[in-house]
């Protein structure tokens, strides 16, 4: 594959109003290309494996940044920078699970201008994909990972549907664990999504991994106060500590009463295009402590379903463990 | 205009950036003119503390732009990525990939890179001085992005644990391995070792 120091030429739009960036986006459609951070739009382009006729750079719509508490909650705008989640106090002091989260994303540099907006928006991580091959995601009709010869240990263990793909956002399963809801505008109006209905699966669309279509700005993020302060449970697990992408990560979060679980959430990452709730776990361990008995017995629930490709059976022990610990912990 | 930039080197910028000039230019600066909201091409850029006009494509890296456009070599491209840190820079004090920033993003903002951060009379920084004592770099490629990156983290944090230094510098790789001895530079830097 040849290595491009730069981008192909495109036009580049600057907004510094919503409302302008709005009807660019929606005068372009699909020949525009949204860019908050950039950290996953350089390489799409400098690969040349998609492309787009203009860049919208959101990073001047100064409305889009900060985060403020609201009457029920925090409200972070989408291009809040992943470390300015993960240093905010407000965050830190009642939602610290999203905070985790942000902490283990890529490296330093990638959080210090990668933003919340573009790490759940981001696409998944395939090598075949990527690389720029007509597979099924990009409108063809094949799966290069799951063939007997596929390069697929990174891939998923649920809900594929032709694509195997595995969604690569850290904070994603922390925001669906915290019930958080994601507001999106377009020259329409404004809509608010539950961040469990935000990312869609390859078996509803198999080329989008969000609901946001061209025209539409994810604009910020909810968080309601249902889970503030809540205990908590992040572990990532992933080859390298910097960098790397999430083989396997888990965000739960518990409601504590009298030792016993009131409510819980827990949602694992990394496993399928989108974050996986585990319902059927939550109710398992509704009324127990969160204890080593209580995580044995719904060893086996947690990873119900898991359909194993040839090189990824490693991660259904490694989904029950991390499982296990976030109920002890 | 500042006079290092002459003409003639304004015009082999423009030459230089080829294709995407001759057909671009026209339309960019008619744009900027009526206010369409396309990005100008002419833009002037604080880099180490010197205001710099510059032709800028639309979709260039501040790496591209430093190493190829304003002769700044010290910044290394290794992966071009995000994925390496050689290219580490400052932006209002903030360590960013330089491969991985639009030139376009920093128009309002003071870049710092590895040429900017000695003093004026020529005296190394602190953390260059001390990654020559511990005889830090091995090939000393990936060396311009960890002193980068060093300054940054002591700019916010002047007596970092070896581990917070670990942290600090993780963004950046280094194929030679010398990693602690990086580690040792910098907390030599911030006069935790003499």
């Amino acid at each position: 594959m040849p290595s491009h120091d730069v981008m192909p030429n495109m036009e580049l739009y600057q907004p510094v109003q919503v409302e302008d960036a709005l009807a660019i986006a929606d005068r372009l459609a699909e020949r525009g290309w949204l860019v908050g951070g950039g950290q996953d739009t350089y390489g799409w382009l400098k690969d040349r494996a998609k492309s787009a006729d203009a860049l919208i750079d959101l990073s001047a719509i100064e409305s889009l940044r900060g985060i403020r508490e609201t009457a029920d909650g925090i409200e972070i705008g989408a291009l809040t920078t992943l470390t300015e989640v993960a240093t905010s106090d407000l965050i830190r002091g009642s939602y610290s699970l999203l905070a985790d989260a942000a902490s283990v994303v890529a490296s330093p540099q990638i959080r210090n201008i990668g933003t919340l907006g573009g790490n759940v928006s981001q696409d998944v991580r395939c090598w075949y994909y990527r690389r720029g091959l007509s597979c099924y995601r990009a409108g063809g009709n094949l799966c290069y990972a799951d063939t007997p010869q596929g390069m697929n240990r990174e891939h998923a263990l649920f809900d594929q549907s032709r694509c195997v793909a595995a969604g690569a956002s850290d904070t994603a399963p922390a925001l669906v664990a915290l019930d958080a809801s994601m507001v999106i505008q377009n020259l329409d109006g404004e809509r608010v999504i539950a961040a469990s209905e935000f990312f869609v699966g390859p078996a509803n669309d198999i080329e989008n991994t969000t609901v946001l279509r061209p025209g539409d700005i994810l604009t910020s993020v909810r968080i309601p106060y249902t889970w503030a302060n809540a205990e908590f449970y992040w572990e990532k697990v992933a080859d390298r500590n910097v960098w790397d992408f999430s083989l396997v990560n888990v965000a739960a979060a518990f409601k504590i009463t009298d030792g016993q679980i009131k409510d819980s959430r827990i949602v694992v990452g990394a496993v399928q295009t989108t974050p996986r709730r585990l319902n059927e776990v939550e109710n398992a361990i509704r009324g127990n402590s969160r204890n080593a008995d209580t995580a044995e017995a719904v060893k086996e629930l947690s990873t119900t379903g898991a359909r194993t490709l040839a090189h990824n059976g490693f991660k259904v022990s490694l989904m029950q463990n991390l499982v296990k610990r976030a109920i002890i912990a | 205009m500042n006079s290092k930039l002459t003409r003639r080197r304004f015009i082999k910028g423009v030459i230089f950036s080829g294709a995407a000039a001759t057909t671009g230019a026209g339309v960019y600066l008619a744009n900027a003119q009526n206010g369409a909201g396309t990005a100008e091409r002419l833009i002037s850029l604080n880099i180490n503390g010197r205001t710099r006009p510059i032709d800028v494509m639309p979709s260039e890296t501040l790496a591209y732009t430093l190493r190829y456009k304003l002769d700044l070599t010290g910044t290394k491209i290794g992966c071009n990525r995000g994925e390496c840190g050689a290219c580490t820079v400052l932006i209002d004090g903030v360590a960013n990939y330089a491969c991985s920033v639009l030139t376009h993003n920093v128009k309002d903002k003071a870049v710092v890179s590895i040429e900017g951060i000695k003093s004026a009379d020529g005296t190394l920084h602190a953390v260059q001085q001390a990654f020559i004592n511990e005889n830090s770099p091995q090939c000393g490629f990936c060396t311009p992005g960890q002193v980068m990156s060093a300054v940054a983290l002591l700019s916010s944090n002047p007596r970092p644990t070896r581990e917070e230094v670990r942290a600090g510098l993780s963004g950046n790789l280094c194929r030679c391995g010398a990693y602690e001895h990086y580690i040792n530079g910098v907390l030599r830097a911030s006069g935790q070792i003499a």
